[in-house]
């Protein structure tokens, strides 16, 4: 055994170097080295046609506090954050408890696939099919409310500034509670089942067992969903960008369509890679707690 | 209500609150679906149809508007997406393991410093790399071609593989690998004879949560790519849509395609994305 050992650790360093040389490279020029870049690129304004950047200081900081659209921005991003963590955390920890329950064992398998289908669908596909549901003649979320008259409610959707950036963020809501319902099954079956049948015995129903034993169970995935879905919602740019394209006006724009249209509509790279920035500061915080999070949880 | 027959008999009655959780369900399984029903029966009607029969059935089935949609883009980008596709799933399961491979059997070091180097890159968004990855990729004349779709997806995919197939490696028993060394086996056999057979399972989750990521990708797949043959699904839905204008029998039928194949692999593949899913979301 030991010469095996001694073996192992003497065989050539080739094959350690080769193997991590291409992720290496990749993460370096994709990942990482676009970071830094994007730090250096702030102080600069310059245009995606050409190479020259001129150096402007804190300028692009300085229009960033100055710039109106950036706190509608990162409004929305909160609203997209509070909806989401309450729909997707909330209610698809509760919508996983009661497909775990032994009560629904028959449905469960099919109802779990229709919940995740969406999930499975592109987003695009799902944006320009929400684009059908909202459309203010011949949409089906109108007609619907005709056919069941409240036709007093029907309205364009996505084309009224106080409803977009909600007819959105409900698309994201139809398309990921899924996800998390999906998460969430997956750790409420890990719970051991002698916890459930000990609060059986001291009598407890249903709602008492998901407070008691269920949601302390999956504390750690509660956690981790909630970052998820607080990170995703900063990070939104696909159904906002396709849906209505920030509008109408800045209605319904988050923080990445805002640098989308500075940087390759407006050609404002340099300020661009400045809201880039804030969007990374804003990541890398949850990242952090996230890490600390599950870290913590090790140790339990 | 229900406390007493509850407790005196073995088996849960169906009393009136299931009964109203039941009908939720329900309520939201037809929210979840009919949209998706609406998709795939509009895609057989024509346009006067869509607008003036919202709800109903088509008066005669457009299946055409299938081979329709097909000959104007939808089969194009369908042979991109694979191509990209096909090719990323490839290198993250090749580059990927071979690094993982490294990573579960060594450690210096410098092993654990690359270990943090690469599964650190779960952390990095793209959305926040968007300019500075536009401008190295002009610079590498990679923009407007499937490389840079292929780079990016194949640098923002591989901590995630790495993460899960070096947790898989590790669960591989040492005595395997010393009998190989005994019996003549190089390194490169070790990896190619023991640790890649026996980790198909893992590789599988590998490749459904891959493909599943590069055949949606949007993001990059519109800013990278501006020719319209070179687009992959998800962005060329839109040119498509732009292109049509009103044709809108045809443009479900482009919808319906470009996701049929994803939702069909994923419903027969789904334990293996949801265990991918909900590993990867542990991070750290």
């Amino acid at each position: 055994m030991l010469g095996v050992k001694r073996m192992l650790r003497k065989r050539s360093i080739l094959i350690p170097v080769l193997f991590l040389l291409p992720s290496i490279v990749f993460l370096t020029t994709f990942v990482y080295f676009p970071l830094v870049q994007n730090f250096y690129n702030s102080f600069f304004d310059f245009s995606v046609f050409s190479q020259k950047k001129t150096f402007v200081g804190f300028e692009n900081f300085k229009n960033l506090i100055g710039d109106k659209v950036v706190l509608t921005a990162i409004g929305n991003n909160f609203k997209y954050m509070i909806i989401s963590v309450i729909l997707q955390v909330g209610f698809a920890l509760v919508l996983a408890y009661i497909l775990e329950d032994k009560i629904f064992r028959k449905a469960a398998p099919i109802l779990r696939v229709i919940y995740f289908m969406p999930v499975m669908v592109s987003i695009s596909v799902i944006a320009l099919l929400f684009g059908f549901i909202y459309n203010p003649q011949m949409g089906i979320l109108n007609s619907f409310l005709e056919l069941i008259g409240l036709t007093e409610w029907a309205k364009p959707w996505l084309g009224n500034s106080s409803t977009a950036i909600y007819a959105v963020i409900a698309m994201s809501q139809w398309q990921s509670i899924g996800f998390i319902m999906m998460l969430f099954i997956v750790a409420i079956q890990k719970i051991p089942q002698e916890l459930y049948e000990a609060a059986d015995i001291d009598g407890a129903g249903k709602i008492r067992k998901f407070i008691s034993v269920t949601v302390p169970q999956v504390r750690e995935t509660i956690f981790v969903n909630t970052l998820i879905t607080v990170t995703g919602s900063m990070l939104v740019f696909n159904e906002p960008y396709i849906l209505t394209n920030g509008g109408p006006g800045f209605s319904s724009i988050t923080m990445s369509v805002h640098m989308y249209q500075q940087g390759f509509v407006k050609d404002n790279m340099g300020y661009a890679s400045t809201i880039a920035i804030v969007i990374f500061m804003i990541t890398a915080i949850l990242a952090v707690i996230q890490i600390r999070l599950s870290r913590t949880g090790k140790g339990d | 209500m229900g406390n007493i027959v509850k407790s005196t008999r073995k088996y849960q009655r169906f009393g009136l609150g299931e009964l109203f959780i039941t009908i939720g369900l329900i309520v939201y399984a037809v929210i979840i679906l009919y949209p998706l029903f609406w998709m795939v029966i509009s895609s057989m009607k024509s346009y006067k149809e869509i607008y003036n029969n919202v709800w109903g059935f088509p008066s005669t089935w457009l299946v055409e508007n299938y081979a329709t949609a097909w000959s104007k883009g939808i089969s194009s980008y369908f042979v991109n997406s694979i191509f990209v596709t096909a090719i990323t799933v490839i290198s993250v399961v090749l580059i990927g393991s071979m690094a993982a491979f490294v990573l579960a059997r060594y450690r210096t070091k410098l092993i654990d410093f690359a270990l943090i180097f690469i599964i650190g890159g779960m952390m990095m968004n793209p959305e926040v790399a968007l300019i500075p990855l536009f401008n190295i990729l002009s610079s590498l004349e990679l923009i407007n071609t499937h490389w840079a779709l292929i780079f990016t997806y194949i640098s923002y995919r591989l901590p995630l593989a790495v993460l899960l197939l070096r947790a898989y490696f590790l669960s591989i028993p040492r005595e395997l690998e010393e009998s190989a060394i005994i019996d003549g086996c190089s390194e490169f056999g070790i990896y190619r004879r023991i640790y890649l057979p026996m980790s198909v399972p893992i590789i599988i989750t590998v490749i459904v949560l891959t493909s599943y990521y590069a055949w949606n990708e949007f993001l990059f797949a519109t800013i990278f790519i501006e020719s319209n043959d070179l687009k992959t699904i998800p962005s060329g839905l839109m040119n498509f849509r732009d292109a049509l204008r009103t044709d809108w029998g045809v443009l479900l039928a482009g919808m319906v395609m470009s996701a049929a194949p994803m939702v069909l692999l994923l419903i027969f593949l789904q334990k293996y994305l949801v265990r991918g899913l909900s590993e990867g979301s542990v991070k750290g």
